[in-house]
């Protein structure tokens, strides 16, 4: 290993890429469309949703209560309706996405403690419909009882407390983890195409004819990326606190500390997909093969508990599984990287398993 | 020409001796038992057809390819085994233009230096000196990918001499340049040898083969002549002939069928006709064109190196014709 020889690689890697336009857009443009695109497009949490309210009691109880419902935002009225039937009606066609039914015996029903108000939904939305249980559950508690006397069955409620995003704003769940997944997309890309490119425009078997060593020409062609991906960790970063006020509750360095094990471990990915990919293009196939197990299972975009435990498994072979906890935990939870030290193993181990592959799959010759 | 006795280790007077060298893909066989003896300070020749084994062989004497049987010794090392340290003492250009196209003509160069292991300070000195040797001193903030062909070559060659070689390997160096900047690219070959450098240079035009000291030519694999481009030609005197007939296409036609005839080829209005034997063969020329009602007139050509190249490589025909 001589250093000489190792700055060299570095050196003309990142002539390369300052040349490289497309590279040069990936680097800067793609965090922040990412950021704005899951930022404010990708919302979990529904607003405004159009609602048609069928009141058929109109007591003081129910109009109050239909009062609160609409004051939480959720739902938008759209369409008073005056039987259940119009409801239905009005859901299939689209015009609204939920419905809310009031029966006339709305009194009796509270008192008795039966179910008194039905919301009816649109389900072929899984969001929505998750919305429209988080609404049927709350007003209950704040409308006032109908009379002086106070309620005798209170119905089964489930009060949901997020402790840690308590407006429950799903950019301060999405924005840490969009550090991750944007370091998935560049980093595995980016060194994915790095040997496959010096192979497909005949550098490498010029290369190979110097003294050039093997881990020589992969740590230098891996090392200049490093830098890249804490450019982009510290776009996202400060990019989240200005524009969506996501809280950064641990320390800033053990952030850029877990993000440094992820680029790491995605570097030494995509030199392995280089050492097997025949063309850029094939490396580029491969790196989906990557990416979307990583997007969809990490728990970036699903909660890993729902998940069977089989796939659970194959989640926990992700780096990007495991840099969510510790950027979460980090950002979000205010804890140490010491507290999360399963995680960083697991990193350092998928780096150092990866790396040695790829080292060891990379020959100096053409045979 | 073939070597019985093992390899002596260590010969000064040769910088590649190889012997018995297969490189077989699969069921193809590229390379079938080539021997080879390069002599230092000289420009060695390998003319041959595309797919002949020219590539195959000069990979695997740097080192680059594992031969599947065959001993091979270079500047005194065994190859494969002591590759590692050949790549400090030869330079390998490729076919293809294999310097980075994003990097500029000084990038290029500098990088080669620093992974040759040359300092700093012989770096800048070296760059500078071969900026100016090669015609570079007004270019050297372009980009590479930008220069022309010819260009390319001179900048590829200047970046496999940074660190001044033993033993230069060169694979069709000019495939793809224009006459003028070949016959540049070869002055700077022979310079290069005048100072001590071994060239081995593969190529497929006859001008640069007649240019070389020594000549090797393969052909599908098989080393089918090997000697100075004086000795091939001479061996073939009075084989070529030169045939002068009222109608030159029919005649070729008539000659063509002749058994004995390797080629026919039109020149002008001159038929060069190249023969298998060299005593007999004008009369059997002139009395089958005459069976023909043509009258010709024909005398003794002389031999250049495509008829060598003819005369070699049709001599291994038969063996094309074999079940493969």
């Amino acid at each position: 290993m001589s250093l000489r020889r190792l700055w060299a690689v570095m050196l003309k890697e990142l002539r390369q890429v300052r040349r490289d336009r497309i590279t040069l857009a990936m680097i800067g443009a793609l965090p922040v469309m990412q950021l704005v695109l899951f930022g404010y497009a990708i919302n979990l949490n529904l607003r405004h949703l159009a609602a048609g309210i069928a009141d058929q009691a109109n007591s003081s109880a129910s109009r109050a209560l239909i009062m609160d419902m609409v004051a939480t935002g959720v739902i938008t009225p759209k369409l008073a309706a005056t039987s259940p039937a119009q409801l239905t009606d009005a859901l299939r066609r689209g015009e609204i996405s939920l419905g809310i039914i009031v029966p006339p015996d709305f009194e009796a029903r509270r008192f008795d403690g039966r179910e008194a108000v039905q919301v009816i939904v649109d389900g072929s939305d899984t969001v929505v419909q998750s919305a429209a249980i988080q609404l049927a559950q709350v007003p209950l508690n704040n409308v006032p009882p109908a009379n002086t006397r106070p309620l005798g069955l209170s119905p089964a409620q489930i009060s949901v407390v997020s402790f840690y995003n308590p407006q429950r704003r799903s950019a301060v769940n999405i924005v840490p983890g969009l550090i991750g997944v944007i370091l998935t997309m560049t980093m595995v890309l980016f060194t994915g195409v790095a040997i496959v490119r010096e192979r497909e425009r005949g550098n490498m078997e010029m290369l190979i004819a110097t003294p050039v060593s093997s881990t020589e020409l992969m740590v230098g062609k891996v090392a200049p990326y490093i830098a890249i991906g804490l450019i982009q960790t510290t776009l996202v970063i400060g990019l989240g606190a200005l524009v969506f006020r996501v809280p950064m509750a641990g320390s800033l360095l053990e952030a850029y500390g877990a993000a440094m094990l992820l680029i790491v471990a995605n570097l030494s990915l995509g030199l392995l997909i280089s050492t097997q990919a025949k063309s850029q293009f094939q490396a580029m196939q491969m790196t989906f093969f990557v990416f979307l197990p990583s997007i969809l299972l990490s728990g970036f975009m699903f909660p890993f508990a729902g998940m069977p435990v089989v796939v659970q498994w194959l989640a926990e072979a992700l780096p990007l599984t495991h840099f969510l906890r510790l950027i979460r935990g980090i950002m979000l939870r205010g804890a140490s990287l010491a507290d999360l030290w399963h995680d960083v193993a697991a990193l350092l181990a998928i780096s150092v398993v990866l790396m040695s592959a790829a080292i060891l799959r990379f020959q100096k010759r053409l045979d | 020409m073939s070597v019985a006795a093992p390899l002596a280790a260590g010969n000064p007077e040769f910088a590649i001796r190889a012997r018995g060298l297969v490189k077989r893909f699969g069921t193809l066989t590229a390379v079938d038992h080539v021997d080879l003896s390069v002599p230092r300070a000289n420009v060695y020749g390998f003319l041959g057809p595309n797919g002949s084994g020219k590539s195959t062989t000069i990979r695997m004497l740097c080192g680059l390819l594992t031969p599947t049987s065959g001993e091979i010794e270079v500047l005194g090392l065994q190859i494969p085994r002591e590759a590692e340290a050949l790549r400090r003492r030869i330079g390998y250009m490729t076919q293809r233009f294999s310097l980075f196209e994003d990097l500029t003509v000084r990038e290029n160069l500098e990088f080669l230096a620093a992974i040759h292991d040359l300092s700093r300070a012989q770096t800048r000195t070296r760059v500078e000196e071969l900026l100016e040797q090669y015609d570079f001193a007004d270019r050297t903030r372009q980009l590479a990918g930008t220069l022309s062909g010819g260009q390319k070559q001179r900048l590829a060659l200047a970046g496999t001499v940074i660190h001044r070689p033993e033993l230069l390997f060169l694979d069709e160096p000019t495939s793809a340049v224009d006459p003028e900047s070949r016959r540049d690219f070869w002055e700077k070959l022979f310079d290069l040898a005048d100072q001590g450098t071994t060239l081995l240079v593969s190529t497929h035009y006859m001008d640069e083969a007649e240019r070389c000291h020594r000549l090797a030519i393969l052909d599908q694999g098989l080393l089918v002549a090997d000697d100075t481009p004086a000795a091939l030609t001479a061996a073939l005197a009075g084989r070529s002939l030169l045939v002068s007939a009222a109608e030159p296409r029919r005649a070729q036609k008539v000659i063509a069928q002749m058994p004995g005839v390797l080629s026919v080829a039109q020149v002008g209005n001159l038929l060069r006709v190249l023969c298998d034997d060299g005593r007999t063969a004008a009369d059997r020329l002139r009395e089958a064109l005459r069976a023909q009602g043509l009258e010709a007139r024909i005398e003794a050509g002389t031999p250049n190196l495509e008829d060598v190249f003819v005369a070699a490589t049709r001599r291994t025909a038969p063996a094309q014709e074999k079940p493969s």
